[in-house]
């Protein structure tokens, strides 16, 4: 089962695991990632602005799940990914899967979050404290992460 | 159609929603935005750096694409979320 939200709200990580872990008794495993805002520029963060395409962000995180349903032999798998604005340690994205086995949720979590970062539209604006913004640039680290999972 | 910015191209362009008809001569994404360039400099200098994205009815696609009028259309830089 897929579930996604593309929320401006916090969500609580023990309560995601909750969810995954009462839901089939055939899980082995679960494997959770969860990204936060850091600040590690040399002009401090006030804020992240975090911009997105309604309508295409859910299609998007929905398609790359079905393709890690395809790929691994996984159970459950969620996805939250907040909006809006944001503070240094606050969570930006959640991804959580369950399954039988640790091989297969490893790698659909990894994988779900290399595609997220580079095809799910969604874009980072920083603000510094001296009110100056600037867009966040895509890397070309993040480019060859998801290249690594590209089929033959 | 409908076309769409979004992030630092919607910022440049000073708008992040056009509604157009799509002229005759224009097939592909690509001769879309070669008219949008010659809306003035602020379009010639965002959509001239070339290192933006393309959707077609929110599905990700490459700017040899075919356009419909009735497609919308989204430009965006390379994405930046998790």
């Amino acid at each position: 089962m897929i579930s996604i939200s593309v929320q401006r709200e916090d969500f609580d990580v023990g309560e995601e695991y909750q969810r995954l872990k009462a839901d089939c008794r055939t899980v082995g495993g679960i494997a959770l990632f969860t990204g936060l805002v850091r600040d590690i520029t040399g002009n401090p963060l006030t804020s992240l602005q975090l911009e997105h395409y309604p309508g295409m962000t859910e299609k998007s995180l929905q398609a790359t799940a079905e393709e890690a349903l395809q790929r691994w032999p996984v159970a459950d798998i969620r996805i939250v990914h907040r909006i809006g604005e944001l503070k240094p340690g606050d969570q930006i994205v959640l991804v959580a899967v369950s399954g039988e086995h640790r091989a297969a949720v490893f790698s659909a979590c990894e994988f779900i979050m290399d595609i997220l970062k580079t095809s799910a539209p969604f874009w980072k604006k920083e603000v510094y404290r001296d009110g100056e913004g600037h867009w966040v640039e895509a890397k070309t680290s993040d480019q060859q992460r998801a290249r690594r999972w590209q089929q033959d | 159609m409908k076309i769409l910015f979004f992030g630092s191209l919607r910022e440049q362009l000073g708008t992040g929603e056009l509604e157009l008809t799509l002229p005759d001569h224009v097939q592909t994404v690509s001769d879309l935005v070669s008219t949008l360039k010659q809306r003035g400099e602020q379009w010639q200098q965002g959509l001239g750096q070339g290192q933006f994205l393309c959707a077609i009815n929110q599905v990700m696609t490459v700017d040899t694409a075919s356009l419909s009028d009735n497609d919308e259309l989204a430009l965006f830089p390379p994405v930046t979320g998790g």
